[in-house]
């Protein structure tokens, strides 16, 4: 069925899809490759590494010369040893820091700012380097857990390619003259009482901010402040306007709902409280026993996100048609909406709507519907009605003032500073961290008029798109080197204090506008200290300043809930706001789940990291669905021309099952001309795309190029499946080997142990067996709470000093990634059910590695690891070889970064920095567990339940990864292995492993057949 | 036909044939014998540093605790050089106007770092812990030797990896009493090894299986 046709490979759809309609029940599949059976996806499945590496190099003598110098090389070398060099120590001259002991790290609580919204984090510092982020368990948006964005941010506070001078005029300037400068500036605008004054920022919600700009437009009152999110949440805004005729914030507290309805909304992967609401989502999916209840989450939605793979009835709908089918279900529970008998789309099926009704109305008092940031407004004031009618308003979904200082339309005010600029009453512009030349809406025509304005400031972190056509650029100091405060979504403040000194002599916000209001000099410290001084009685500061510091919140600031009513001309408003878009092919552009609205283009981490479902790395795409692309006759690859609002962009197609038919989803976020060495020319530019209307979903023309563009995806590699199976007859991760095991709520109430292995665990060994005496390490891993968010991937990149290999390695399925996110799907193309899988070394206690090592350098451990030692390594890849799990990693090259200066001190000190020809891979973060081990034996005790924490539990929002003591019958892990649902991977190969995972359950409406 | 060979070629073939082993095993013993060799372990070799700083004055004739300076080795992987705001606690005070010591006075004064030599000096991939040892009654002398006496500081044991697990398999000859760790002049009784049995199960040292296991030291 797979074919290779000009260089690449194609495959039938209508043939797959007629394959998995024959024998539905059984499969689970990767992909459509396996589906297919492409000669690629064959080569990836009986080979570990199916790339020669000998064809890396082109030409054969060069390689026979290198082998002729290195064996010169070894013979000169005969001793195989080096001298060690000598190196110096370098103590403090005085006294040292309070706390400091060389060698322990110490952790700070700060936050992170993303779209405007805080995280709260505590940080790893290791002699003064900030080397590892952490969720901060007392802050309530993180709870202890950090997303992909904040793991990796610590990259990119050491990024080389950081703006690292002021800028004056495309030459480098200083900061020294910036200030003279800004002096002039300053006193040109009192005199015109800040006449031509504009400044622009993004979301803020820092108290302190919103504070220095509020006395900055005191001082100039003619100057206006605007704000430019490049994926604002005006939506979210404007419904809540809608339905309560002022802005509010909504707060969802999910650890209540027994029924989530999400409209479009990715709540569990991205926006302000994405951790809190995964957090909460999965307590009330924990199953411990038989009589143990379960949510139900009803998912409709265009593009298939991680929201959509957790739900229990999933609904394939362009995003357009999600209106319609909003007033419908609305209609149904009695909601007036206006509108004249709302029609319901066609694809719904019939007892969809009447079924979702009864359920919720089974659960009064107990629901959230949650619209996404797709939505138009109106989808967001239904939400809103039908939580009210549901007497959920109060209950699950509360509401409070605005968290954001200053809460606008976000395209009307960009709008009006394009007016403002047009009608020739802007000369001085202050951009304050954003990059609106690459992220602002074509139809704004940005660029032009930017160029009118006489005097452009720029402050960001990087020498950007914007920066090149400012006259003054300055370098942003990064979080992690700055000063501030900023609000999480329930309103709770954070102080963000700076674990390091700017590295570039980077300024913050706080202190180039303490500059424009005559306060030059003050420090990003006193602006901050001095603001809080100001809201708190002078009694008392220091104790609470230190307090808020210590616990990286400020007690008692998150905001109260605020009763709400519907506006009484909510159904007027309603009917004449509303309209879906007509039939015909949409576009729906997103925030790209890596590199986000292209702010972290240039993160090396998040650009390798497989996003999530599609398993795409390095590129963004124009994602179909199977029926549309076989309606386009295209495939995987294929460039397509798209025009919307007379903007065009080439974009290769990705098709991806369960996507809705005649809708395209395109992540925003790449095609950056000014992102650094990593990002630039990654990727196409969807901003381009964008309007201030309706922005993220229009209509879209589509025209084929003929052209085709390499997408690399890692969906297919490291497939765990039987040796020379024959992938036509039985899918190979499959069936037979149920790598994933899941039944419904109902199942498994009668019937327990559904995922228990037939046939022993432990069967007979050659070997002699290992007793574990003492410690014995093991993980269990809670399918059922799992989201597949990716965070644990990023957090052991940034733990164990993982390197990036860059897109043509991965396309050789070279990616070095501990830790990786297996998706499987079930039944048909249309609208698969979707199971991620969290697969890392499962540290087997009859380990196929151990044995066929020649030098001895992976080793069984007295307390059950398999042992990698890298000094030991000669790089046969036999053990990788052997590997059912597919979880060892090689060395082709000197991945790792030995040179450039500004990342060594990201590295973990505690673990090796591996070089080219060696074999890594989990070691169940073996340096926390000697960390721990050795500060218990100091104390002369046992290590405790819950001490050792890896770095993927320690990150995971919804505590799916579980680590600790088999032995200890009493610690959690024991108790999670203990129970019915617990079963490992390729048991079946007696390995014995000791990572296993807990069937996932779901809980589907009895009365919807599907 | 004449022969090619003349007599006297056998005698020469198997004198180069003995002599080719002899020759290897001469290789081979050079070999062994230069990575043994001071020149290469640092072994015995007083390293030159900033200040002559003298360990047999400050820790003998002074009778300065190790503690003093080393002031993390109880809680930390490093034992921590000290600051030079240390070394100023008295000689502030004394020794005033010692030209030997104007670079401690000059490091203080303008706050910057005083750069010693490394003298004992392990492979980045491995990972020594002192504040273990320590606790579990290995004595500074132990692998540092003999302290006290050292004018100047030079490296007492090789640090090999054979060198370490040739304790991490009999903890017993070298495991003391902990109120003795810190002593520069201990001297292990004649009864080293009754008494490292003894204390082997009472500060419950890990048995050689565990300690000799390689994540242990390598991870």
């Amino acid at each position: 069925m797979g074919r290779k046709e000009k260089g690449r490979s194609t495959f039938d759809l209508v043939q797959i899809q007629a394959k998995l309609e024959q024998a539905p029940e059984k499969r689970f599949w990767r992909g459509l490759e396996e589906l297919a059976g492409t000669p690629e996806y064959r080569n990836f499945l009986q080979c570990e590494f199916p790339h020669d590496p000998r064809q890396d190099e082109k030409g054969v003598s060069r390689r026979d010369a290198l082998k002729w110098m290195a064996a010169s090389a070894a013979l000169a070398g005969l001793t195989a040893c080096t001298k060690l060099p000598t190196e110096k120590i370098v103590p403090y001259a005085q006294q040292r820091p309070e706390n400091f002991v060389p060698g322990k790290p110490l952790f700070y609580a700060t936050a992170m700012p993303l779209g405007g919204y805080a995280t709260g984090l505590l940080v790893e510092s290791h002699m003064g380097r900030p080397t590892k982020v952490e969720g901060n368990p007392s802050h309530p948006a993180s709870l202890g857990a950090a997303d992909v964005f904040a793991q990796a941010s610590v990259l990119t506070l050491y990024d080389p390619d950081r703006a690292q001078v002021v800028i004056y005029d495309g030459r480098i300037g200083s900061w020294s003259t910036f200030l003279t400068s800004a002096e002039q500036y300053r006193a040109d605008l009192l005199l015109r009482k800040g006449a031509g004054l504009r400044i622009l920022t993004g979301t803020v919600t820092s108290p302190t901010l919103a504070d220095q700009i509020n006395s900055l437009l005191a001082q100039f009152p003619q100057a206006k402040w605007h704000q430019h999110e490049p994926c604002n949440r005006d939506s979210t805004r404007e419904g809540a306007k809608l339905a309560f005729g002022e802005y509010v914030s909504t707060v969802y507290h999910f650890d209540q709902a027994d029924v989530v309805v999400s409209l479009d909304a990715d709540f569990l992967g991205s926006g302000p409280g994405a951790l809190r609401h995964a957090h909460d989502f999965s307590e009330r999916r924990r199953v411990t026993s038989p009589q143990s209840s379960m949510n139900r989450l009803y998912v409709v939605e265009s593009t298939p996100t991680i929201t959509g793979a957790m739900a229990d009835h999933r609904l394939p709908l362009r995003a357009g048609d999600v209106e319609a089918f909003a007033r419908a279900l609305a209609e149904g529970l009695g909601v007036k909406t206006g509108a004249v008998a709302a029609a319901v789309p066609a694809r719904v099926p019939p007892d969809w709507i009447p079924a979702l009704v009864r359920d919720l109305e089974k659960h009064r008092g107990a629901c959230i519907i949650v619209a996404g940031e797709q939505q138009p407004p109106v989808v967001h004031a239904l939400a809103h009605a039908i939580n009210d009618v549901l007497a959920s308003a109060g209950k699950t979904v509360t509401y409070t003032g605005p968290v954001e200082a200053n809460p606008v339309n976000q395209s009307t005010s960009l709008g009006e500073l394009v007016a403002d600029i047009q009608a020739g009453q802007v000369d001085t512009l202050v951009i304050l961290g954003v990059n609106p030349v690459y992220s602002a809406p074509a139809d704004v025509h940005f660029v032009q008029n930017l160029l009118k304005v006489r005097t452009r400031i720029h402050l960001s972190l990087y020498d950007d798109e914007t920066a090149e056509l400012c006259h003054w650029h300055v370098p942003e100091a990064h979080y992690l080197e700055a000063w501030s405060d900023a609000r999480a979504y329930d309103g709770t403040v954070s102080i963000l204090q700076p674990l390091i000194s700017p590295l570039y002599d980077g300024k913050s916000a706080h202190e180039v506008l303490a500059v424009l209001a005559g306060q030059e000099g003050l420090s990003g410290h006193d602006i901050v200290r001095d603001y809080w001084q100001r809201q708190k009685p002078a009694a008392g500061f220091e104790a609470f300043w230190q307090r808020s510091l210590n616990d990286g919140v400020v007690a008692g600031t998150a905001l109260p809930a605020k009763p709400v009513k519907l506006s009484g001309t909510f159904a007027t408003q309603a009917a004449k706001v509303g309209g879906s878009q007509g039939a015909g092919m949409e576009i729906v552009l997103r925030l790209d789940p890596t590199v986000w609205d292209g702010s972290f283009a240039n993160n090396g981490w998040l650009q390798e990291l497989p996003k999530p479902l599609t398993k795409l790395t390095w590129d963004n795409a124009a994602l179909v669905s199977p029926a549309t692309a076989l309606k386009l006759g295209v495939t995987n690859g294929d460039v397509l021309k798209l025009r919307s609002r007379e903007q065009e962009v080439d974009a290769p197609v990705w098709i991806t099952p369960g996507h809705a038919d005649d809708s395209l989803t395109v992540h925003l976020g790449y095609g950056r001309r000014r992102a650094g060495r990593v990002g630039t020319g990654v990727g196409f530019n969807a901003y381009k795309l964008c309007a201030s209307e309706r922005p993220w979903v229009s209509r879209v023309e589509v025209q084929k190029t003929g052209k085709n563009y390499q997408l690399v995806t890692t969906q297919h590699h490291h497939i765990m499946g039987k040796e020379g199976e024959e992938v036509e007859e039985e899918s190979v991760a499959a069936r037979q080997r149920s790598l994933v095991r899941v039944a419904t709520l109902e199942k498994f109430r009668q019937e327990p142990d559904f995922a228990r292995e037939e046939g022993g665990e432990k069967a007979p060994s050659l070997y002699p067996g290992y007793k574990y005496d003492g410690n014995a390490w093991g993980m269990a891993i809670d399918l059922n709470s799992c989201i597949g968010c990716n965070a644990c991937v990023v957090a052991c990149q940034s733990e164990n000093n993982i390197p990036v290999v860059g897109k043509d390695q991965v396309a050789r399925g070279r990616e070095m990634h501990w830790i990786r996110v297996d998706t499987y799907f079930h039944g048909g193309l249309q609208n698969p059910e979707t199971y991620n899988e969290v697969v890392l070394c499962m540290q087997c206690e009859n380990a196929p590695c151990e044995y066929v090592c020649p030098v001895a350098a992976t080793v069984h451990s007295p307390e059950g690891l398999n042992e990698m030692i890298y000094n030991r390594c000669v790089g046969t890849r036999y053990c990788s070889n052997n590997c059912p799990y597919k979880v060892r990693r090689f060395n082709f090259y000197l991945y790792a970064d030995w040179k450039t200066p500004s990342l060594e001190p990201l590295r973990n000190p505690d673990v090796t920095v591996r070089s080219r020809g060696v074999m890594e891979k989990c070691t169940y973060c073996v340096q926390r567990i000697n960390a721990a081990k050795i500060a218990a034996e100091k104390e002369d005790r046992e290590v405790g339940d819950g001490e050792i924490v890896t770095a993927c539990q320690q990150t995971c929002p919804t505590q799916a990864i579980v680590f600790g003591n088999i032995n200890d019958p009493n610690s959690r892990v024991a108790k999670l292995k203990a129970q019915s649902r617990n079963y490992g991977l390729l048991t079946d190969l007696n390995t014995r492993p000791r990572t296993t995972y807990l069937a996932k359950l779901r809980n589907p409406n009895p009365e919807i057949k599907e | 036909m004449a022969q090619i060979f003349h007599r006297s070629t056998n005698t020469i073939s198997k004198l180069m044939i003995y002599g080719l082993v002899f020759i290897l095993g001469a290789l081979a013993y050079l070999v062994y014998a230069v990575n043994q060799s001071p020149y290469f372990t640092d072994v015995n070799v007083p390293r030159q540093q900033p200040v002559p700083f003298s360990h047999k004055h400050h820790v003998t004739d002074d009778g300065i605790d190790c503690r003093y300076c080393h002031t993390s080795v109880e809680q930390s992987s490093y034992a921590g050089v000290p600051a030079t705001h240390i070394c100023m606690s008295c000689h502030s005070k004394l020794w005033l106007n010692s030209a030997m010591l104007e670079p401690v006075r000059a490091s203080y004064a303008s706050n910057a770092s005083l750069e010693w030599t490394r003298v004992n000096a392990l492979p980045d991939f491995v990972y020594f812990d002192h504040s273990i040892h320590v606790s579990k009654g290995i004595g500074c002398t132990t692998c540092h030797g003999p302290i006290g006496e050292m004018p100047l500081t030079w490296r007492a044991n090789t640090l090999y990896m054979r060198w370490c697990i040739d304790c991490h398999k009999h903890p017993e000859r070298s495991v003391r009493r902990r109120e003795d760790v810190f002593r520069a002049d201990y001297v292990a009784p004649p009864d080293q090894l009754a008494l490292g049995r003894r204390l082997v199960k009472e500060y419950k040292i890990k048995d050689p299986k565990q300690l000799t296991d390689c994540y242990t030291c390598h991870r």
